[in-house]
């Protein structure tokens, strides 16, 4: 045991404790905020949410498959409708394939099968794929905007917007 | 033969022999508890396996993912383990019907070692010996790198690690937030629960198998056939679009199954009463909800019937009832499979609009 004392009296005591929790304090704050700046990465994959996909009839019917990879959108053309689908499979989200001799998505996680418009009707899928919106410009090229979603179980696929009468 | 196999392997059937055969397990486990039959076990297994192993397919197949390796030392290990414990078990429940003390509470076998050094040594050697086997195994089979991770695209098929293919292949007959969230919660809090449930003392110490039986066959039940067995399905038996593959199949990612699958509801108004599915979303679904509640309602006075008189008494009113709710959504899994592979059926309760989905 050592004998040294400090001749502190209690002002003098309370300052360096204040300085203490005050020190101590903007440590660990600067830590925190270190620790919250790592949260928001640096770099942000975020393609833009919104593209021209170029004129209606362009497109053949069916399932067109051209921007899957580039927005993970498919374009669906039918009789006198002309939609945009997520490629997000909507049991857990996994990438579903296109299967054109089946004429069906397939879901390799899960093995949730849709409909080429996009209905579910295998597997665990508990809804259809989403829809984005869908417009034309003055040029006459399609918009498809993925900020807006419209879904099937909420009646939303015949809102305007949804689709383009072709 | 191989075409046998193949057919039969498919989950319903395999399914429902191992479901069998566990029930054998339970029931014959005097014979099974023996060496003769562990040493036919391991060789029948042994055989078997090496069997498979000789179809060029099958081996492709299980070469083209390392995850394969670890679980046929899973099938081995497991088998081991679950013979061992059983085998032990019977030889102290004989010592016990005879009038004796179980093998453990022999007096040559009561002596007392030290935690320290004992215990701890051998840990360490245990460490040791496992480091130099992972890194051996990492150094001999090397891990695949695929290619970049692109957010648009997924492998077919898009398989979890293998200890989670059991999780995997429950997530095919339920809502993500059933299988993915609520169930392996369960899991979790069920296994953290059991010692605050199981107030047996018998089996303390020692190996036993009739003291315990209950609580030995559920918990068997829930590791074997839900969750060793899912494992397996998984890694063996699916390949592109999670479908069904025999294991002498080759995986054509264009076979086609026809699964049109169906909720309850449909099969109640449409099928059944010819008419249109009604607005009110309480309505459509009053046969999935009463078939939910009877399931609970009905189930669970039956089970009191058969389990009551023993279990209520001993473990007290919260414990059994916490007990029986957690044996009644375990079986919930079993059920769902069994209703989707006879009658196609999606969801029993469908509610979309508020992702409600059972």
């Amino acid at each position: 045991m050592s004998e040294t004392r400090l001749n502190l009296n209690r002002r003098e005591f309370f300052s360096y404790l204040a300085v203490g929790w005050i020190t101590f304090g903007a440590a660990v704050a600067g830590m925190a905020s270190l620790v919250f700046r790592f949260l928001y990465p640096n770099v942000v994959f975020e393609p833009p949410m919104d593209f021209i996909a170029g004129r209606p009839d362009e497109y053949e019917l069916g399932v067109d498959e051209r921007w899957k990879n580039v927005y993970g959108v498919w374009i669906f053309k039918e009789e006198g409708r002309f939609v945009a689908m997520s490629n997000i499979c909507t049991h857990l989200g996994c990438v579903p394939t296109w299967l054109p001799a089946e004429n069906k998505f397939k879901c390799p996680c899960h093995g949730s099968g849709y409909y080429p418009n996009g209905i579910n009707f295998e597997g665990p899928a508990p809804r259809p794929l989403e829809r984005f919106k869908v417009s034309l410009n003055s040029e006459g090229k399609v918009i498809v905007d993925k900020s807006k979603i419209y879904r099937y179980e909420k009646g939303e696929w015949n809102y305007p917007g949804a689709f383009i009468s072709v | 033969m191989k075409n046998i196999i193949d057919m039969i392997m498919a989950p319903e059937y395999s399914f429902t022999a191992v479901v069998v055969l566990f029930i054998l397990m339970i029931k014959y486990v005097d014979k099974i508890a023996t060496k003769k039959f562990g040493y036919s076990l391991l060789l029948g297994m042994t055989v078997f396996i090496g069997w498979l192993f000789t179809d060029n397919v099958f081996r492709l197949n299980f070469f083209a993912t390392n995850d394969n390796v670890p679980i046929i030392f899973l099938v081995f290990l497991v088998v081991w383990s679950c013979w061992f414990s059983l085998y032990k078990g019977i030889q102290n429940d004989n010592r016990i019907a005879a009038g004796g003390v179980p093998l453990e509470a022999e007096p040559e076998n009561r002596e007392k070692v030290w935690s320290w050094p004992n215990l701890v040594y051998t840990e360490l050697f245990a460490i040791i010996a496992c480091t130099i086997f992972l890194i051996v195994w990492a150094i001999v089979f090397k891990s695949p790198l695929e290619e970049p991770a692109n957010p648009t695209w997924a492998p077919n098929p898009a398989k979890a690690p293998w200890y989670f293919l059991g999780l995997q292949e429950m997530l095919v007959y339920f809502d993500p937030w059933l299988a993915g969230v609520l169930l392996p919660g369960l899991i979790i809090v069920g296994l953290v629960a059991i010692p605050y449930m199981d107030v047996n003392p018998k089996g303390n110490g020692y190996y036993t198998f009739r003291e315990r039986k209950f609580a030995i066959t559920t918990f068997l039940f829930g590791w074997l056939v839900l969750w060793v067995f899912l494992i397996i399905i998984g890694t063996f038996l699916r390949g592109p679009n999670w479908v069904y593959y025999g294991p002498f199949e080759v995986w054509d990612a264009h076979k086609v199954l026809a699964a049109n699958n169906v909720n309850i509801s449909e099969y109640f108004w449409i099928k059944l009463l010819n008419q249109g599915l009604p607005k009110n979303i309480l309505v459509r679904e009053i046969a999935g909800i009463i078939m939910t509640v009877g399931y609970f309602v009905v189930g669970i006075p039956l089970f009191n019937k058969f389990f009551g008189n023993k279990y209520l008494k001993r473990m007290g009113m919260i414990r059994y009832y916490l007990m029986v709710m957690l044996i009644f959504m375990t079986l919930t899994l079993p059920i769902k499979m069994y209703l989707r592979w006879s009658i196609n059926l999606k969801y029993i309760i469908f509610m979309p609009e508020f992702e409600f989905n059972i």
